[in-house]
């Protein structure tokens, strides 16, 4: 009785600092790294290391808009790279200067053939085709469980490459797409992150975002409860792609070039792999994955190239990075961030 | 008349080939729910024995490039799948990326990332005609092989007791070890054979294209997981049909789609795909009950 009294009247620094700590998500301090890392790169950084931080940002987009659909729904997708390309043609289209795309691409309808849209409008125009894609594609794939869904998204891909690559009129085929203002800003890249990050977030608060996760541990409960499984995917998909289109716009605006192929398997692998290292069930695990690859990668390089402190042959990075994403795997299934974060 | 004929021989011959492929994904998926995408891997590495030993006769060489595909099977069964049993679907799917990708990796730091052209057999490369349709050695082939190979898989899954054992492994793992099944045994046999069907795959497809790179195989696997789920997922003979149904339909929509839209042809193929998934979520030959489907 005398010790409650005690600890109830009493102050104890110390504990009191933990629980304020405790108290800032897990996020939020993720989220705050990223942007000082930005805004650090942007002030003293090299060109190189520029343009580094803004392919991992990228990723850490299209790798947040992900987990927004698959951390969520736990359906895995391997069509979100359909998205990507829908953004970055988009963005193409939009802001390539009117003289160079009267050149580049001569048979375009006259709405996009005079169309010059500034950044702000031209991202956000984007993402919005992104999303807009997910609602017809969405239709048929929310219908679908497990093994299936999967299926229908990687067949999305595919018909997304088909297609790309020979509506010549509007993409230029199989050549490459280019003439698009680049830029290596940081600071712009930096910004959406934190907004993307911000958007999933509010997505996995909102009352459809726990609805959604209900599904994935459940089912079968979720459903008795009233919960509808295929609107809540529905509107989880419509994020995601806002998001992962942005994340295209981002690209071609970093890149300047790049043709269907860009969009598909490989990117498809890659940011499934950093997805699954981080946890796919967790944001937070969505943004330590794409940090962890894009520097451990960044450091292998830098390594073959010998101006790290080890030295190894060339092309041995991505043997390197082959081996590590198995170690990971092998010893946290679950991913570096578990599940404790979910 | 001839047209058509033609089409239908093109048409199986494809299907076939694709059936093989889809049978060492069934294979794999029936026993560890593994979708194994390092299956191209084992199909590619074929392709640069075959590049290697081509000089040689070919009563050395194919037993060697099936030795390679059943060994490298067996190696990443062992090192990176084992390990790994038990853990959830989307992480073996990751794991058997990067295992993939490891080996692409080494292979492109050994021959380099170049395609390698293979002088495979002039036979393959011949046709003979038969009732006025001419027809390529290497379709008879296709089409002679994946028969013998599909009776041969249904012989030993219905009349052996690994075959047995390999079943009720699909059916319900976990009852199979209760009852003393022997789990490693089971396992390392589906991916032995698993490799054996990715070799003479990978024969038939580099006969085919002649070519061989570290990426070869990718997109050969990717077409047999469309075919498997298609299939209906856990049925073999189901895998085998997917495969042939998208090989068919592959040439059919190649036959029937007006000129201007023929490079459209795979948008069409996959768009069926969907529209199939939709309509019949638990695959050609899949079982009603174990149909997963959310509206």
């Amino acid at each position: 009785m005398e010790g409650a009294q005690m600890t109830g009247t009493g102050f104890d620094l110390r504990e009191a600092t933990t629980r304020l700590l405790g108290r800032i998500p897990l996020v939020a301090a993720l989220t705050a790294g990223v942007a000082i890392v930005g805004l650090l790169v942007q002030a003293y950084g090299s060109d190189e290391l520029k343009t580094t931080t803004i392919t991992g940002l990228i990723d850490l987009i299209m790798v947040v808009g992900l987990y927004t659909f698959i951390g969520n729904s736990g359906v895995i997708s391997f069509g979100h790279a359909g998205f990507m390309a829908i953004g970055a043609y988009a963005s193409a289209l939009l802001t390539i200067p009117l003289v160079t795309k009267s050149v580049l691409l001569p048979d375009l309808p006259s709405f996009l053939a005079n169309a010059s849209f500034a950044p702000l409008p031209a991202a956000l125009t984007a993402a919005a085709v992104a999303a807009l894609l997910a609602v017809v594609i969405g239709i048929p794939i929310v219908r679908l469980a497990g093994i299936q869904a999967s299926i229908a998204t990687f067949s999305f891909l595919a018909i997304v490459q088909v297609v790309l690559s020979n509506w010549t009129a509007l993409t230029r085929g199989q050549m490459t797409m280019t003439g698009i203002p680049l830029s290596i800003d940081v600071v712009g890249p930096t910004i959406w992150a934190v907004v993307a990050i911000g958007i999933a977030y509010a997505y996995k608060q909102s009352r459809s975002g726990f609805r959604l996760r209900a599904t994935r541990e459940d089912e079968f409960s979720a459903r008795s409860l009233g919960i509808s499984v295929g609107r809540e995917r529905f509107i989880a998909l419509l994020v995601s792609a806002f998001l992962v289109g942005l994340s295209g716009y981002l690209y071609a605006r970093l890149v300047g070039s790049f043709s269907p192929q860009n969009f598909y398997l490989e990117i498809t692998f890659i940011t499934l792999a950093m997805l699954i290292i981080g946890g796919r069930n967790s944001l937070a695990g969505a943004i330590v994955g794409p940090v962890a690859v894009t520097v451990g990668l960044e450091l292998l390089r830098r390594a073959e190239d010998g101006s790290f402190f080890v030295s190894i042959p060339a092309n041995s990075s991505d043997i390197v990075f082959g081996a590590l994403t198995l170690a990971v795997l092998i010893l946290r299934p679950d991913g570096l961030m578990g599940r404790r974060f979910s | 008349m001839k047209e058509i004929a033609q089409y239908v021989v093109n048409g199986l011959s494809l299907g076939a080939l694709d059936a093989l492929l889809a049978l060492g994904v069934g294979l794999i998926f029936g026993v560890m729910r593994l979708v194994n995408f390092a299956q191209g891997a084992y199909i590619m590495l074929a392709g640069y024995v075959l590049f290697f030993t081509i000089s040689a006769p070919w009563a050395v060489v194919i037993p060697l490039t099936l030795a390679a595909g059943v060994v490298l099977a067996l190696v990443t069964e062992r090192i990176a799948f084992r390990p790994l049993r038990g853990a959830d679907g989307s992480t073996l799917m990751v794991a058997s990326f990067a295992v993939a990708f490891l080996i692409q990796s080494l292979m492109v730091t050994i021959e380099g990332s170049g395609p390698k052209s293979i002088p495979i057999w002039p036979v393959m490369s011949d046709s003979v005609t038969l009732f006025g349709v001419r027809i390529a050695v290497l379709d008879l082939i296709s089409i002679g092989t994946s028969a013998c190979l599909l009776t041969g898989l249904w012989l030993f899954l219905t009349r052996t007791r690994t075959g047995l054992a390999m079943r009720a492994a699909a059916e319900d793992f976990e009852m199979l070890r209760f009852l003393g099944g022997r789990a490693d045994r089971v396992i390392a046999v589906a991916f032995a054979l698993s490799g054996l069907l990715a070799a003479i795959a990978g024969i038939l497809l580099f006969s085919q294209t002649a070519v061989v790179e570290p990426g070869a195989g990718t997109n050969a696997v990717l077409i047999a997981f469309v075919a498997t789920v298609i299939g209906g997922l856990g049925s073999v003979l189901g895998a085998a049909l997917g495969g042939f149904s998208l090989g068919v339909l592959t040439t059919a929509l190649q036959a029937a789609l007006p000129p201007g839209l023929s490079v459209y042809r795979d948008a069409f193929v996959f768009g069926i795909v969907i529209a199939l998934l939709v309509f019949r979520p638990q695959g050609l030959l899949g079982n009603r009950a174990d149909a997963q489907r959310v509206v």
